[in-house]
């Protein structure tokens, strides 16, 4: 019998990780030992403890470059910027997600098992505390967030896919309000996303297959063994394609891109806006990650395969995304569209094969994550008795009746557009002069195209709330608490900061933009 | 005093203005417009010692200026202006003090706060001196996208009529163009080795196919702002629904940034695209003079009728260009300053009109003139300026564009001199219907017909009248300033003028 060789494991490179994953557990325990009244104060304590315990961690790994735990996790420059990225935007989405003050008792149901719509559930949603759970289950998320831009090996991917998405399908249907539609969300959500998991494994399984037979290696689906198969396998390249094929599906559903949007809309409507926030920002950076890494690491020997079919993906996201937003007419619908032709433009930049491509790609990713939990931030502050006022026509006249949060959004909006001298803008020239740099000419036209048409509905915006007269039913901007105004601030500072002056950012993301294999 | 960083404090300065302004508590609106005022003027100043320390003999660019903005992209701030660009911003510094000054009550008839009115004007100077002054495609990429901004706000907030369509549509069609141009940006910048500057990219030579595809991106976003028919259907919207102040600069100065970037992008930068694309453009240029001109007759609404004219006298201005003789392009920019001078008099006038009346509509006056001599008799001078009448200003550069164009282009020059004919015909008509004839009874009911020029609104008309005079008299101050920076941009795109020849002369005389 052979003896069981142990992974060496490098615990500080994955204190990050650990540090999340064990506080999410901590975090559980408080549920059951912490008395009711004082959880939702520990449980936030906790969990913003533990993403800057983890962002420390982070930036002390700074100059990390190395595989570990049986090279299975890679902590190197995009890990490390990514995981710092995630954790920024998990934080500022735990203060959205912990803000009391703005409706009694949170954001979140109280008891997520009673019956939508009865008697009981009517007195929850009068102003019974929110349900806790929230924390450990984001905590978990984030959590498997990290491991997912570090997995080195497309099963350990897999398991981090699992473990950030599960939580995520829970969080969706904790709504306190309209609690039907946060069901049906989170039930939605959950059917596709297990679907995707599906194809995702099955790809997995595939490229295994594909890795068997190389002279002198054995099969496997780390990405070191996938990258020599791609150039040395003798297996047929059908395995290939359509191992890449499922990957892709599995990774673009969870980026929100077309045609694999479908669930985006109907999910960041129902969910609580913290929550679609979260998913908006960190799920997108997770996302983004893991396919910037399977593509430029793994499967990079077959770029002249994967290019085409997913420019084509890359333009079809854009235009879905872009053209149905102009159709929407409720505010967080709007934002999942254009959330979708984000997604385009950031397929745009992972098509480029190069140093730029990667680091506009983590730049934009970065930028656009801190615009729309900003924008959210928002969303939860325009309400009236019955919630959040969601519909567009009721955010008429909002620039008269409160110029101030009117005037944010109106900044935010026109960074959504790509007006200079927001972070928007600078995103955007980032991935498009990567792309044209690296050939992809067609897929800049495209994304001008239909960034034309996205400008829009955010115009149509602006034209509500400053340049209507408000009625009776426009609502009011609730004052909001700290923990929102905290998030609101970092968001839209960085948004004027990261448009006027990128360079900080872009050399970070430069210097960091390049992989161990 | 050259070593004056004048272009970076010229484009700050209205910017601290215009924080100043908003930061004005609302209830003390007098305050935010002496402010404002004052501010502007300050800039005026500042740009005449500019003027003076331009050495017209110098240096094609002269008060160069670089600050590292994104050092991994290549971006700087760079500022610099050559002759055609300071003519521009005097232009600017010119305007915005008199459109401060006629807009003093302009912004109390809407519901809206006033010193938020005065802080997008500044805010829309500080864009428009930084579009002008910028020597980095990438910094007047930003300036070009931003004006936008102001300008939106302005006519959606603070305008008359269908506002709110006018300024979506302004917005958007500058938008579509803003965009294609970024792709052309950043194509640009990436044949020419990861570089933004100007003077860089000016000596990349760039393979034929990729230059003619850039030069498009390029001159669709200026067609759309200049704008050249076919793209102009946004201006008659966009005037017709702005405060008059905002109108005249919006056609005075916004525009000409379309011209200005055909003459400083597309053709140094792509000549031979523009060679290629010359035909084309000539021919828009031909088409908006007469078309736009037949519209502006059967206008009825003032200041749709001036948003016309000034689409015909962008068509002279396009000509004046893409006929590539130095008279010609000589003539195409100071046509750009004296339309700034004459069209803005004329919106400026004719807000003050409709501002009395309470109507742009041509058909509410009649017989004005016997109300308010003084005002119909700037309203005539200010349309005579318009038509290019010989001692006005504009007559001289239209007058050098035909000549110029018709050295090289024969029929274009025929064509196009059929504009100054129906150039007489809407201003001549347009005059007779408002202010000439019986008087209309009806404006006698109205209380504002029967006051007749203010102390404020002579003080605005006065500089203007007195510059498009002195200009059309001895133009030569300003012709030493463009002379250089067009020959430069002529050689640049690779074309001399023609020699005269004694045959060309005689035919001339024909």
């Amino acid at each position: 019998m052979t003896e069981l060789k142990l992974p060496s494991i490098d615990y500080a490179a994955l204190a990050p990780i650990l540090i999340m994953l064990g506080v999410a557990l901590v975090g559980v325990l408080v549920e059951a030992f912490v008395p009711r009244r004082l959880r939702n104060t520990v449980q936030l304590t906790l969990a913003l403890a533990a993403v800057l315990g983890a962002l420390t961690m982070v930036i002390l790994n700074s100059d990390d470059r190395l595989l570990t735990a049986g090279q299975a996790i890679a902590v190197d420059g995009p890990t490390l910027f990514l995981q710092g990225a995630i954790l920024v935007l998990a934080a500022m989405a735990l203060l959205l997600i912990g803000e009391r003050s703005i409706e009694r008792g949170g954001a979140f149901v109280a008891h997520a098992a009673v019956t939508a719509e009865s008697p009981d559930d009517r007195r929850q949603a009068e102003g019974a505390s929110g349900t806790t759970e929230v924390y450990p289950l984001a905590t978990f998320a984030i959590g498997g967030m990290l491991i997912f831009v570090a997995a080195n090996d497309l099963l350990t991917m897999f398991i981090a896919l699992e473990v950030f998405s599960l939580p995520l399908y829970l969080l969706c249907a904790l709504a306190r309000r309209r609690r039907l539609l946060s069901q049906e969300a989170a039930m939605k959500y959950f059917m596709l996303g297990a679907y995707a998991s599906a194809f995702f494994l099955f790809g997995v399984a595939l490229i295994y297959g594909f890795t068997s037979g190389i002279p002198g290696r054995t099969a496997g689906v780390d990405f070191a063994t996938v990258h020599a198969a791609v150039t040395d396998s003798p297996a047929s390249p059908v395995l290939l394609f359509a191992g890449m094929a499922l990957l892709a599906i599995g990774l673009l559903f969870k980026a929100a891109a077309a045609p694999f949007h479908v669930w985006t809309p109907d999910v960041y409507q129902g969910a609580p806006t913290p929550v679609t926030g979260f998913m908006a920002a960190c799920t997108k950076v997770a996302a983004f990650g893991a396919l910037l890494r399977v593509f430029h690491v793994a499967f990079s020997g077959a770029a002249w395969d994967f290019t085409p079919v997913l420019g084509a993906v890359a333009v079809l996201t854009m235009l879905v995304g872009a053209v149905l937003a102009v159709t929407q007419t409720d505010i967080k619908r709007l934002l999942a569209y254009s959330s979708i032709a984000n997604a385009g433009y950031l397929l745009v930049g992972v098509l480029a094969p190069s140093k730029d491509g990667l680091s506009g790609t983590m730049f934009y990713l970065v930028a656009y994550g801190l615009s729309v939990l900003a924008a959210f931030a928002v969303v939860t502050l325009v309400r009236d008795a019955d919630g959040e006022a969601t519909h567009l026509s009721r955010w008429a006249g909002l620039g008269r009746r409160s110029p101030f949060f009117a005037a944010i959004f109106t900044f935010l909006l026109l960074a959504f557009a790509g007006i200079p001298l927001t972070s928007g803008f600078m995103s955007k020239v980032a991935v498009f002069g990567a792309a044209w740099a690296s050939g992809n000419a067609w897929l800049v036209v495209a994304g001008v195209v239909t960034s034309m048409v996205l400008a829009f509905p955010y115009l149509r915006v602006v034209v509500m709330m400053w340049l209507s007269e408000p009625g009776d039913a426009t609502p009011t901007v609730t004052v909001p608490g700290a923990l929102t105004s905290a998030a609101l601030v970092i968001g839209v500072l960085a948004t004027l900061v990261l448009g006027v002056a990128p360079a900080p950012l872009l050399d970070l993301a430069n210097g960091a933009a390049e992989f161990v294999r | 005093m050259s070593n004056f960083p004048f272009l970076s404090v010229l484009t700050v300065a209205p910017l601290v203005g215009a924080l100043v302004v908003a930061l004005l508590p609302r209830r003390s609106p007098e305050l935010a417009k002496q402010v404002a005022f004052g501010w502007s003027l300050l800039v005026l100043v500042l740009s005449v010692i500019m003027w003076i320390t331009f050495q017209a003999d110098g240096d094609r660019f002269q008060f160069r200026e670089s600050y590292p903005w994104i050092p991994n992209w290549g971006v700087n701030f760079t500022f610099a202006a050559d002759g055609i660009a300071l003519v521009m911003l005097m232009l600017i510094a010119i305007l915005v003090p008199l459109v401060i000054l006629a807009s003093w009550h302009d912004a109390e008839s809407s519901k809206r706060s006033v010193p938020v009115y005065f802080a997008l004007l500044l805010v829309l100077e500080c864009t428009m001196i930084g579009v002008f002054a910028a020597a980095d495609v990438f910094l007047f990429y930003v300036f070009f996208e931003v004006m936008l901004v102001p300008m939106y706000f302005l006519i959606g907030s603070y305008g008359g009529h269908q506002r709110q369509y006018a300024a979506v549509k302004f917005f958007l069609y500058s938008l579509v163009g803003g965009l294609f141009m970024l792709a052309a940006v950043i194509g640009l910048w990436v044949v020419g080795g990861k570089t933004f500057d100007w003077q860089a990219l000016s000596q990349v030579d760039i393979s034929t196919g990729t230059a003619r595809w850039l030069f498009l991106g390029f001159f669709l976003a200026f067609a759309i702002k200049a704008p050249f028919f076919p793209f102009h259907t946004w201006l008659p919207d966009a005037g017709g629904a702005a405060p008059a102040g905002a109108a005249a600069l919006l056609v005075g100065v916004l525009d000409k940034v379309g011209t200005f970037g055909i003459l400083r992008y597309c053709l140094p930068l792509f000549p031979e695209a523009s060679r290629w694309f010359a035909p084309w453009a000539l021919a828009l240029g031909v088409i908006g003079i007469i078309y736009a001109a037949l519209l502006a007759v059967g206008q009825n609404d003032l200041k749709r009728l001036v948003s016309y004219t000034s689409i015909a006298h962008f068509g002279f201005i396009g000509v004046g260009i893409f006929a590539f003789t130095t008279q010609a392009g000589t003539g195409a920019v100071l046509y750009m300053l004296n339309h700034g001078l004459a069209t803005g008099l004329l919106f400026l006038v004719v807000g003050m009109l409709i501002a009395r009346r309470g109507s742009a509509l041509i058909s509410d006056f009649g017989g004005a003139g016997k109300l308010v001599p003084v005002l119909a008799g700037v309203l005539f001078f200010a349309g005579l300026a318009s038509l290019a009448l010989p001692g006005t200003a504009p007559f001289v550069s239209e007058f050098l564009v035909l000549i110029g164009t018709f050295t090289t282009n024969k029929p274009v020059a025929v064509i196009a001199t059929l504009g100054i004919i129906l150039a007489a015909a809407y201003v001549l008509w347009m005059v007779q219907r408002t202010t000439q004839g019986t008087l209309n009874p009806a404006l006698t009911e109205v209380e504002g017909m029967r006051r007749d020029l203010t102390l404020r609104e002579k003080v605005v008309v006065a500089p203007l009248i007195a510059l498009i005079v002195l200009l059309g008299f001895y133009p030569k101050p300003v012709t030493d300033v463009i002379n250089p920076a067009v020959r430069a941009t002529m050689q640049d795109v690779g074309r001399t003028d023609p020699a005269p020849t004694v045959g060309s002369v005689q035919e001339a005389a024909k």
